[in-house]
Order: C-alpha cells, then sequence, then structure tokens
C-alpha cells in the first residue's frame, strides 16, 4: 500500500474508513473537527455511503453512534474535550448498555488552551466510565487503533475512548495502510435487554462492568501499544504516555537512554509492567500529556515510599502540554543554546477580520447599550468571542456552549436590565434552543442577538444546523413574532440596526434579533461536502 | 540529512502551502517528515508557526526543541524574532522584510529590521514587492520558498513538482505564476 502523509485527525479517518466504518458522528471543534472533514472529503466514504453528517451537538452525535451500534455497525464518535461533557450522559451510560457493532468514541484534548476554555483530560472520563483508553503516540498508532479500537469494542462489548491531544491532531506524518475490511451487516442485539436501563437491568448490567476489570488488564498488559524496554541505569524509571513517549525519544536520538523505559498507550495502565518498572527502580519520572492522572494512581492517596517525580512535584509544570524541551529538562539533560525573543516582539492576538459581520454588529450593540455603561452582555463559543478584544470590548462572558442566552435569564431574573446574549447560529443550534425556551417559560426580559453568518467559521466553514430556520425555530419555541427581528450588519445600516436593538431593549419580554450577512469565509470558499443543504 | 524547520508568519499568509510543498519535496525524495500546524483561533490573524522536520531517519517528536531549528523561514518580518529560541546559534534566518501590520502596537518597523540584521547567517528580502512585480501579492509565500530552497538541500525539481501538486487545481496560470515567485525568491537569496 502506498504510504500516505496524514493529519493525526485524519489517520483516525483513514484508520476508521479501512477498518469496517458505517458512520460517523461529531460535533466541530478544535482540535478534533478534521476527523469528520476528511470522512467527508473521502471519496470510499461518499461510494460506501458512510454517514459522515455534523450533528447538532455532542451528545446527540453520541446517542446516533450508539443507534448506529445497537444496529450491528461500527461507528465513530468525534468531539473535543469539552464536547464529552455535552456528550457525558450518554457516554457514562454507554459503558453499561455496551456497544453491538463496535463504537471507537474520539476525543481531542487541548492542554495549553490554545482553541480551548479548559484543559480537562478525557482520560479521566475514560476511567470514570470504566472503559478502554487509547491514547496514540503517532500518526502511524493513531491510524492502526481504528482497527484494534474496534476489534476491542466487540470483544467486549463496550465502546472504546481513543484520546488524541492537539499536537497529534494536527500534526502531519507518513501512515501506511493497512488491510481493508469490510463493513458490518446489520444486526440486532442478540440479547433484547442490551440497551435498556431501567434500574434493575442496570444494576446487572454495572455488576457485569465491574467483573470485566481483571479481563481489561490483561488485554492492557499484552496490548501491542504498551511496551517495556529495559535499561541498565535503574535510578530511575520512565513511564511515558502517548505523545509523551515521542519527547521522550527525540532526547535519545542521537544517544541510547539508559534508563528503563514504560510506553503506555492502552488503559487501564498496565499493572505488571507498572509493578516491574517500580520495583526495579529508585525513582519514576511520570510524563503525561494532561493532568497527572498516572502520577496520582502511583503515589495514591497516603503516598508512596516511593519517589515519583512529575507535574506534582514541579519536575514538569503542572499545566500545559508538554514539549521535547520540558521533558529534556525534566530528564536533567543540558538544554541546547540559542537566543531569546527580543523584547520588541509583540504579542499577535486572533482578531475578527477585516469585513467581518460581527465587527457591524458588535459597534450598533455597543451604541445601543451606551447609556447602560459596560457589563450587560453575555456571550458564547465562536468567532464572536473575540469581541470581547479592544477595539470593541463588546461582551462580558464565556463560559460554554450555550451559556449566553441561559446567563442572561439568570441575570434579568436578579434584576439585571438590560440582560442581552450574542449567540452564534451554530451555536444556537448546539445549544441555545433549551435556553431559549427557559426564556420563553421564565417570561425573562432578555434580548438575544443571534449572529447569523451562514457558518460554523471559527473551525473552519462547517455547515451549521440551524442554517435557514432560526426565525421558525424562535417563533415555534414561543417569541412572539413581532420581536423577532432581522438586520443586516453593514456600517452603513448601522443607525436602523441601532435603532431595532434600542425598541427591543425597551420591550419588556423575550426579543430575538438577528444580525445576518454570511462570514467573509463563506463567500468565494465552496462549502466543504457531505454537510447538510 | 535532517533539516529542522520553523515556519513564521500570521494566519492567512500561507505557510502551510510551503509548509506542504517542503514535506512533498521531502516524502518523494523517500525521507521521513513530521509537520505540526496551528489550527483553530490562532488562524484568524493571530500568529500562526509551523513545525516542519524532514529526515533521512524516523523522526520522534512533532515539535522541535529550543536550540535545535537548522531554518526559520518567516513570511513576516516579527514573526521571524518570535521564534529566535527555536533557532540553533549557527542557523539560517530567511526572513519577509515586509510587516503585516494588524495590531495597534506593531513595533517600529527600523528596529525590527535591525534585529533581523544582527543575525549572523540570514537572508531577508521584500517578498511582496517581489511577488507583486510578478502579479499578486497572494504568490508571496512562493517567493520565500524560493528565498528558503538553496538551504533546503532538496532538489529543487521536487519543489517544483511540489508546486504544481498543491496549485494544479488552481490552472496552468496560476501554475506558472507561483513557479515564477519560486524563480525569482530563489535569484534574490542567491544575489544577497
Amino acid at each position: 500500500m502506498k504510504k500516505l502523509v496524514l493529519l493525526g485527525n485524519e489517520a483516525i479517518a483513514q484508520g476508521a474508513i479501512d477498518s469496517g466504518l458505517s458512520g460517523a458522528f461529531g460535533y466541530p471543534g478544535t482540535p478534533s473537527t478534521e476527523i469528520i472533514e476528511y470522512i467527508q472529503r473521502s471519496p470510499e466514504a461518499e461510494e460506501r455511503k458512510i454517514h459522515k453528517i455534523w450533528s447538532a451537538n455532542e451528545k446527540t452525535a453520541m446517542e446516533e453512534a450508539l443507534g448506529m451500534s445497537y444496529a450491528g455497525k461500527r461507528v465513530l464518535v468525534t468531539m473535543k474535550h469539552v464536547g464529552l461533557n455535552v456528550a457525558a450522559d450518554a457516554f457514562m451510560n454507554s459503558a453499561l448498555t455496551g456497544a453491538n457493532g463496535g463504537i471507537i468514541v474520539a476525543v481531542a484534548d487541548d492542554p495549553s488552551m490554545h482553541s480551548s476554555q479548559n484543559e480537562q483530560d478525557s482520560r479521566v472520563y475514560g476511567k470514570f466510565a470504566m472503559m478502554n483508553i487509547l491514547e496514540p503516540s503517532n500518526q502511524q498508532e493513531a491510524y492502526d487503533m481504528q482497527r484494534y479500537g474496534f476489534e476491542l469494542s466487540e470483544k467486549f462489548n463496550l465502546p472504546v475512548l481513543l484520546r488524541i491531544t492537539t499536537r497529534l491532531s494536527h500534526s502531519r506524518a507518513d501512515v501506511v495502510r493497512g488491510e481493508l475490511l469490510s463493513e458490518n451487516k446489520l444486526s440486532m442485539p442478540k440479547d433484547p435487554n442490551q440497551f435498556m436501563l431501567l434500574p434493575a437491568f442496570a444494576r446487572v448490567k454495572y455488576k457485569k462492568l465491574l467483573a470485566l476489570q481483571p479481563e481489561y488488564d490483561k488485554v492492557s498488559e499484552e496490548s501491542p501499544f504498551n511496551n517495556f524496554t529495559d535499561g541498565k541505569d535503574k535510578s530511575v524509571g520512565i513511564i511515558a504516555c502517548g505523545l509523551a513517549y515521542n519527547y521522550l525519544m527525540e532526547n535519545y536520538q542521537d544517544n541510547e537512554c539508559l534508563h528503563p523505559i514504560l510506553k503506555i498507550s492502552h488503559y487501564p495502565i498496565p499493572r505488571k509492567m507498572v509493578e516491574k518498572i517500580t520495583s526495579e527502580c529508585d525513582s519514576i519520572l511520570v510524563l503525561e500529556e494532561g493532568m497527572p492522572l498516572i502520577e496520582e494512581m502511583l503515589k495514591g492517596y497516603l503516598g508512596n515510599p516511593l519517589n515519583i517525580k512529575g507535574r506534582l512535584d514541579g519536575t514538569v509544570p503542572r499545566d500545559g502540554e508538554l514539549n521535547p524541551t520540558i521533558v529534556r529538562k525534566a530528564l536533567g539533560l543540558g538544554q541546547f543554546k540559542s537566543n531569546p525573543i527580543p523584547e520588541i516582539v509583540e504579542k499577535r492576538p486572533p482578531a475578527l477580520c477585516r469585513g467581518c459581520p460581527h465587527i457591524d454588529s458588535y459597534k450598533a450593540l455597543n451604541t445601543s447599550l451606551e447609556k447602560y455603561g459596560k457589563g450587560h452582555v453575555f456571550s458564547d463559543i465562536g468567532c464572536y468571542t473575540l469581541g470581547f478584544l479592544p477595539p470593541y470590548n463588546a461582551i462580558s462572558t464565556c463560559v460554554d456552549m450555550g451559556a449566553s442566552i441561559t446567563m442572561a435569564v439568570g441575570a434579568a431574573s436578579a434584576g439585571l436590565f438590560p440582560s442581552v446574549a450574542v449567540i452564534g447560529d451554530s451555536t444556537f443550534g448546539h445549544s441555545g434552543l433549551t435556553g431559549l425556551l427557559d426564556a420563553v417559560t421564565h417570561k425573562s426580559n432578555v434580548v438575544i442577538i443571534i449572529v447569523d453568518n451562514d457558518t460554523t467559521a471559527m473551525t473552519g466553514m462547517q455547515d451549521s444546523v440551524v442554517t435557514g430556520m432560526i426565525e421558525d425555530i424562535c417563533e415555534g419555541i414561543g417569541v412572539e413574532k413581532e420581536h423577532i427581528r432581522i438586520f443586516n450588519p453593514l456600517p452603513n445600516k448601522h443607525d436602523e440596526n441601532v435603532k431595532i436593538i434600542e425598541e427591543e431593549i425597551n420591550y419588556n419580554g423575550v426579543s430575538v434579533i438577528i444580525p445576518r450577512r454570511p462570514c467573509i469565509h463563506v463567500i468565494g470558499k465552496n462549502k466543504k461536502a457531505g454537510g447538510k443543504k | 540529512m535532517k533539516k529542522d524547520i520553523i515556519l513564521s508568519g500570521v494566519g492567512g499568509q500561507g505557510i502551510l502551502s510551503i509548509a506542504t510543498i517542503i514535506g512533498y519535496a521531502a516524502v518523494e525524495n523517500e525521507m521521513f517528515l513530521k509537520q505540526a500546524e496551528v489550527h483553530g483561533m490562532s488562524q484568524r490573524g493571530g500568529d500562526v508557526q509551523s513545525h516542519l522536520r524532514i529526515s533521512d531517519n524516523k523522526i520522534y517528536s512533532d515539535l522541535i526543541a529550543e536550540g535545535k531549528a537548522d531554518l526559520i523561514i518567516a513570511v513576516e518580518p516579527m514573526e521571524a524574532l518570535r521564534y529566535l529560541p527555536y533557532l540553533c546559534t549557527d542557523g539560517w534566518m530567511i526572513t519577509n522584510t515586509k510587516p503585516y501590520i494588524n495590531i495597534p502596537n506593531y513595533p517600529d518597523i527600523e528596529s525590527v529590521i535591525a534585529k533581523i540584521d544582527e543575525q549572523p547567517k540570514k537572508v531577508s528580502l521584500d517578498a511582496d514587492m517581489i511577488a507583486k512585480e510578478i502579479g499578486t501579492v497572494k504568490c508571496m509565500n512562493m517567493v520565500m520558498l524560493g528565498a528558503a530552497s538553496p538551504y533546503l538541500d532538496l532538489p529543487v525539481e521536487k519543489l517544483k513538482e511540489g508546486i504544481r501538486t498543491v496549485f494544479g487545481r488552481k490552472g496552468e496560470k496560476i501554475v506558472n505564476m507561483n513557479l515564477e515567485a519560486f524563480d525569482s525568491g530563489r535569484k534574490a537569496a542567491e544575489n544577497k
């Protein structure tokens, strides 16, 4: 087979396609987006009619995947780490229902928060749900783990969590393809109770899940992705997980590492291997991307007589992603000489693009709110979050998907006036509808501005599920028709747009304003295939 | 042969095309490749960089360690300086001198150029101007690739093949313009 040069995310996608995938479900979110985008572009996926349309949010995606698994097919679910919070209800319970067709839940974490609100570690979720976790260290493993993951999922009849991080998601390397597998045939679960979680059934399933744990240990002990390499110098033994293994080996490119190394890319942690390295070495250095999961397990609540180094004792920084320089320091090796950044270099934060419709929406909003002072606008997650930065300083909050509307409802109930929400079209489709329903049923005095640029812009122009339906949705939820206002955010319409916003601020009830103009990147750019419409 | 390269610029300036073409030439030359990119929020006018590593031997890390880059190829002068900690002490800095000013506190361009001139090994050129003479500022990135090409130790023909592959979809005219940009950049660097 010819070598392909693929991003880590693309390797996951190609690996899944080659391993008999029947459908991929997900919601775009950096750094996970390219998995489904690749499947949407793939001629093989098109020919096989693999399902590849974006879902409304991560929870619906996870549930749709469960349905596809119920029908016996292999399915991939993709999301970013904070998306797993949205999908958590379905995800946690999927450990009890288990899978019929294989399920891989691919979650991309973003340590150092390059494009995220936090840096939570999805391995914690995997452990919480008692699932097998795979954490590839390179693009080839990301590819190979699809077949392995589907087989593992079908062996235990349980979903498998695949955890990757930004640098693997967005780094290319050559990948060799393996054997092509055909898709599963449609088949119902053998056990008609499998997906039934009435308490009496759930209790039985939980016991079954608990009883499986020793089996898990055995599989992880024998996993091709966990390796122990012995070394003469037992003063330090090194445990390196996923991507951290590369940063470790990078530092021994020219001279052999004399320390024993345990590479972990399949969890639960391989107990016997861990026992071996900890019993033979005087101290242990744990290198893991994200939170100190293994380090905390080794240390235990009461402490471990072993000298364990890592993120908790400061050998490695407590937060942020790893890199070869940090790992080199932790290994006690000398740093390479170089020069610092000259002082004249200034920060260059991301900004709204020239000609962006959000700029004109914010200018109109700022004028309308001038007399009330700052602090009245709750916002959300998308390009428009950049409206917090100068020169706009137009919004005050960004918490999680959908929180703009609900926080505005809460603040209005506390007596804040005006209480305004700014949310994007795609985010509204993801998590805004239920909040709007609350606004209507609570009869809140809020102005909800749905900035509609016809796309999911920040993640790279994916179709938005609500395109063309926003007014109908709002009306259907119960917003009065005369208080659903639409305007075109353009500089020459500033005054009339300000007037519309002012009128709605002065209406005591739920108003929805829809500034509508396509993202400048949508115009002239062919929308990627596979989406809705 | 092994080259560790930092590519840098501002989101939207086209550093990923440079990376793709060098990567294409390296893979065609039967070398190993790792190319870490920036996707997401920073692409909206923020500073972006790509760690591009090519080698005859297996490469482990997707990121280059500080002090280990052989080359910085920057399509914007301040963005060349931002990654100085990565450049090894005898590494080359290949940079465009035309600033991309999208922040209110962009430093005085004279002092930025002065800092670049302090580099012992550097090639600096106004790639925007060269690109405009050829047709459009859009091919500035290929001018920079051409300027960097003498330092890549890759066959020029393979790099040009990469340009044909990347721009092929856009038609013969665009391909030729980018090839011309490449040649002009290479010539400008050789005359430095």
